[in-house]
């Protein structure tokens, strides 16, 4: 029993990370309606620069905070920059333009700081605690505590100031908002830079266990887009409520289920996804289908 | 538009079919060519852009006509190489007889994905397909009985018959060519045919999608199924004629550059196909002329551009530059038509329709 | 003294110009309403004056030039653009609604201005935590019209405010209108298929046909002309 427990605490902290990735896929989708098929790439390429501002002597924190400005800015700058001008095309040409986009960060992190496997360090205290033969590590329960955090700090910007009103509206029906005096495209621009921010939030965190190197995002980004699927993408609830169950069911399924073992736990994001979209393709809490207006 | 003078041809008169057969011929010319004036890599890379091009064709299909996306094509790739592979090293077929049973496993493989696929529309088939993708290395690495897992296996190379006095790469290249030939007749008919119209019907009105029922979902579903065939008979290609197959060939990079390949050389287009295919093969070649590790990042800003300048493709382009200097009609017509067929052999031309522009419905 | 003064507009969407030449002001105080048929090219002049579609011509207000400027801009100087088909924020509450029309203003009034609102329309205070979409056809072109007005706006422009709307429901909204004219004395552009209550609304009125203004005058000549009451008042 306490290995059960122990499965589905370690399947919550993994779930964590997807819930973070999954979030800033769902604010993305929310501002912009568009599926980014780079943000985990966006967020792999942030914690490299954090690794490298830690390597030149910056206390982990410090790294990760500036990182998160850095991310911030260049979500910004990527909006701006390549998503804008391509704004009205056609579906394909944007998910042309978000895979170049996905290349680029991919392989640009690759040519900048190669493809040997890097040691992350450990933002938490390498503390571990035993609850009834339950054990977790300081950083699992680091990494659930930053996702709160960071839930119940999405759900105050959004509900409770000016600018999460104007970043709702404009997601909403850009048109009126621009008759209310909102810049649309500045709103666009801030979706895009909090989506990156957190992705890199995400990226930092999960860095540790798996491991840096250019292709560490890959699975995670399929299981946040199980998670963002399952939860309904334009819906942050779900994001994290499809993303704690997606981290718990990979974990009790790699455990439990001979035929997947370790290696093969790949398959349930998938599974997930084509469940989901063939039985309730709004997801759990959705409202839209994923199409272009 | 400027009533400049221009070479005016109407579609089925002995003049445009005189000046289709000379285009083509000189694409002919061009193609055979190659092996005797090219040096050896050169021709391996050729070689390379006609698999990619087979690969692209049947993606075209999918998306231009079906009007789906896949990010997943890798997969049936994969399935093609590894189906050559088993057939040649473990039971001794000859190089060319396993393809059709490339094609087939791969077909198949389609056909049971295109179903719930039928089911999915837009984006939501691109994160299944592009699931597919990701999950490939690690199956691949699972079965490695089969596979050899992620040490790989090495295909022997067929080399040329003595009494055609060419080298192996000359040999392959045209061994390539004529496969892509015929998968170039098999995508001309079933555009041509039952399948073909009744999509395009379905693509351009869509109530006839209602009164289609039942039979459309077999024929959407048939599609993918020879899209995936397509990429399968690539992949039994790619077996051969590289020689070595392992997990890494065949990852989400692999089904990200069929795609783009589609897009950069434009839609509904069979030169698209190739055009996109010596984008893929050769802009990362001359980016590792720049700096070797750059050339990802310089393919993905490439195609970031290309969606920014030229949406329709590089086939787009050339009926614009083409449209300058010539127009053609349809017979009967007094004007210039919505879109001219495109320079060489184009699908839609084939079937005596009037091209449709180069974006998806999706 | 005109508040608004626009010549020789010229505007449209992509290669195809809707507006040829339109020339027309809008005294301070005043209520101006522009008649015409669809397609006329009623919506693209108010979308102009807006900033939401791109224009030639000359556009000035309260003595400053703003053709082509942004939306925003020309919003902070006090234009309010209340579009045709209500444009409510429908997932957000009424609430919301209105402060979004606040939300260039800086001030700190606008708790107190939503009060007004929730005196002006009753309808709206007791549905000020629901999501705009449970409102009612009428109710939302209340709102709004109430969020147009969060601006403290000087000039009010009015796209078809009684589009879709049973007769009952519009007769309370121009009586609405009337009331908001006699007591805070707000310049209003108003453009109407309705041209019976718009003319009773209105001190000046337009004749907008293909593109440019074929009649204007003051309300009751307007109302008086042949052609325009066989065009546009049936009889």
């Amino acid at each position: 029993m306490a290995h059960f427990v122990q499965q589905v605490l370690d399947g919550l902290a993994s779930g964590a990370i997807y819930a973070s990735l999954a979030l800033a896929l769902v604010l993305i989708f929310r501002s912009t309606h568009i599926v980014n098929f780079a943000q985990g790439e966006m967020a792999m390429f942030a914690t490299f620069i954090a690794w490298q501002l830690f390597t030149w002597g910056v206390p982990v924190w410090a790294a990760i905070a500036a990182t998160l400005v850095v991310a911030f800015l260049g979500g910004m700058a990527v909006e701006r920059m390549v998503i804008r001008p391509v704004e009205g095309s056609s579906e394909l040409t944007i998910v042309i333009v978000t895979l170049g986009l996905l290349l680029v960060f991919n392989q640009g992190a690759g040519w900048i700081w190669d493809f040997i496997i890097k040691q992350f360090p450990n933002p938490f205290p390498a503390h571990v605690f035993d609850v009834g033969g339950v054990r977790t590590t300081a950083h699992t329960a680091g990494v659930v505590a930053v996702l709160l955090l960071i839930v119940l700090g999405l759900w105050a910007l959004f509900q409770h100031t000016k600018i999460g009103l104007a970043m709702r509206a404009a997601a909403e029906n850009p048109e009126s908002s621009r008759l209310v005096g909102i810049r649309v495209g500045r709103m666009m621009m801030l979706g895009w830079g909090l989506a990156a921010a957190l992705g890199a939030l995400a990226g930092c965190l999960v860095a540790p266990r798996l491991f840096l190197e250019p292709n560490m995002m890959f699975s995670v980004t399929i299981y946040a887009f199980a998670a963002a699927t399952l939860g309904g993408f334009d819906s942050p609830g779900g994001a994290v409520l499809g993303g704690l169950i997606v981290g718990v069911t990979e974990n009790l399924a790699g455990t439990y289920i001979p035929f997947i073992h370790q290696d093969l736990k790949i398959l349930v994001p998938l599974l997930v996804i084509v469940a989901v979209l063939l039985v309730r393709p709004n997801g759990l809490f959705g409202h839209r289908e994923v199409v272009r207006v | 538009m400027s009533e400049r003078r221009r070479v005016v041809l109407v579609e089925g008169t002995a003049k445009y079919r005189i000046a289709v057969a000379v285009v083509a011929l000189v694409v002919l010319a061009i193609a055979i060519a190659i092996p005797y004036v090219m040096p050896p890599f050169r021709v391996f890379q050729f070689t390379e852009v006609l698999m990619i091009a087979i690969a692209v064709l049947g993606l075209n299909l999918l998306t231009g006509y079906n009007g789906q996306i896949s990010l997943g094509h890798s997969a049936f790739f994969a399935l093609g190489a590894y189906t050559t592979t088993v057939l040649i090293i473990d039971h001794g077929w000859n190089y060319v007889l396993t393809l059709p049973l490339a094609f087939a496993v791969a077909f198949a493989a389609g056909f049971l994905v295109g179903i719930p696929a039928l089911r999915l529309h837009g984006l939501y088939l691109a994160l299944v397909t592009l699931s597919l993708a990701i999950v490939t290395p690690p199956l691949i690495k699972r079965f490695e009985g089969v596979t050899g897992g992620a040490m790989g296996r090495s295909v022997p190379k067929p080399g040329a018959p003595g009494w055609t006095g060419l080298a192996q790469d000359q040999w392959h290249y045209f061994v390539v060519l004529a496969i892509t030939a015929v998968m170039v007749l098999i995508a001309r008919n079933l555009v041509s045919g039952r399948i073909g119209r009744a999509l395009r019907a379905v693509r351009d009105d869509g109530l006839a999608a209602e009164t289609m029922g039942v039979d459309l979902a077999i024929f959407k579903t048939l599609t993918f199924a020879y899209s995936a065939g397509f990429a399968g008979v690539a992949g039994g290609i790619f077996a051969f004629v590289v020689g070595f197959v392992s997990p890494e060939s065949f990852t989400l990079v692999l089904a990200i550059g069929f795609l783009s390949a589609m897009v950069v050389g434009g839609l509904s287009s069979i030169s698209g196909a190739v055009f996109g295919s010596l984008f893929y093969v050769f802009v990362p070649v001359y980016a590792a002329d720049v700096n070797d590790a750059l050339s990802g990042v310089i393919y993905g800003v490439a195609l970031i551009v290309v969606m920014f300048l030229m949406p329709a493709g590089v086939v787009g382009v050339l009926r614009r530059v083409r449209g300058l200097v010539v127009d053609v009609r349809k017979p009967g017509a007094h004007g210039p038509t919505v879109a001219p067929p495109v320079v060489g052999r184009d699908l839609s031309e084939a079937a005596g329709v009037p091209a449709t522009s180069s974006s998806a419905e999706l | 003294m005109s508040l608004l003064e626009v010549a020789d507009l010229q505007a449209g969407y992509g290669p195809v110009r809707v507006l040829e030449g339109l020339s027309f002001d809008v005294a301070e105080g005043q209520t101006a309403v522009i008649l015409g048929a669809n397609g006329a090219g009623k919506t693209t002049t108010l979308r102009a004056l807006s900033g939401m579609v791109a224009n030639k011509g000359r556009i000035t207000f309260a003595g400053a030039d703003i053709t082509n400027a942004t939306p925003d801009a020309i919003v902070r100087r006090g234009v309010a653009h209340v579009p045709q088909g209500r444009g409510t924020f429908v997932q957000q509450t009424v609430d919301e609604n209105l402060r979004l029309g606040a939300y260039t203003r800086r001030d700190s009034g606008v708790r107190a201005d939503t009060e007004r609102m929730y005196a002006l329309f009753p309808r709206l205070g007791e549905r000020r935590g629901q999501a705009a979409g449970s409102l009612s056809g009428g109710e939302q072109q209340m709102l709004a019209i109430a969020r147009a007005l969060m601006l403290r706006p000087k000039l009010l422009l009015l796209d078809e405010p009684s589009l879709g709307l049973a007769p009952i429901v519009v007769q309370e909204l121009f009586r609405t209108l009337v009331d908001l004219k006699k007591e805070t004395g707000l310049t209003m552009l108003l453009v109407e298929q309705n041209a019976n209550l718009a003319l009773d609304v209105a001190d000046q009125a337009y004749v907008l046909e293909t593109g440019s203004i074929v009649f204007g005058g003051r309300a009751d000549e307007v109302r008086a002309d042949e052609s325009v009451r066989r065009a546009y008042l049936g009889y």
